[in-house]
């Protein structure tokens, strides 16, 4: 249990990292919000599964994969909510887009 | 075993969160902070999730998991003001 709790939380902590490249490097905040959202959530889950599985605790098991699902569930919704509001308040730039499917809406 | 990893995985985030705040710090535009906060409060439970590890309090695990269910939060808060503040 030691060896796979080590195992993830190597492998959450390089994706934690990869996503705070991402954050950096990425040009603008659309894309931006695609490095979080996916390696931000994905690294964060990860540590704590991984945190949990090396203490061999089952209560601290299940409130990891209950924190993570709940991680799981609400992240695509929050980052949803903000790319709707960072397009229509004009913080990023639709020029950028090929597909611009919220100009109807504006 | 569990000192190495926890160095290099506590080192690696705090790596992490040294950009994001370097982000933090320049984006451009609100959006690009927003979203920075949020990137900053997942490194937050990944730290604490390590320094369970290292320390072997199984508690700890729990403080994250309560960080995971109230984390977004702040994200919905800063997009409704961002929604707001679009309108004249």
């Amino acid at each position: 249990m030691t060896i796979a709790g080590s195992v993830f939380v190597l492998v959450g902590s390089v994706f934690c990292l990869l996503a705070a490249i991402g954050i950096l490097r990425f040009p603008d905040a659309l894309t931006r919000m695609h490095a979080v959202s996916k390696a931000g959530i994905l690294g964060a889950g990860l540590v704590v599964v991984g945190a949990a599985l090396a203490s061999g605790d089952l209560a601290a098991l299940v409130w990891a994969i209950l924190g993570v699902a709940v991680l799981l569930v609400s992240g695509p919704v929050a980052a949803h909510l903000l790319a709707r509001a960072s397009l229509r308040s004009g913080n990023s730039r639709p020029a950028q887009l090929s597909i611009d499917e919220y100009a109807r809406d504006r | 075993m569990i000192e190495i990893v926890s160095d290099i995985a506590l080192a690696l985030l705090g790596v992490a969160v040294a950009i994001t705040l370097v982000r933090l710090v320049r984006g451009p535009t609100a959006a690009d902070r927003i979203v920075a906060l949020d990137l900053l409060t997942l490194l937050g439970i990944a730290l604490i999730a390590a320094f369970a590890f290292r320390a072997g309090i199984s508690l700890y695990v729990e403080v994250a998991a309560g960080l995971c269910a109230v984390g977004f939060v702040s994200t919905l808060a800063f997009a409704r003001y961002l929604i707001g503040s679009a309108r004249p």
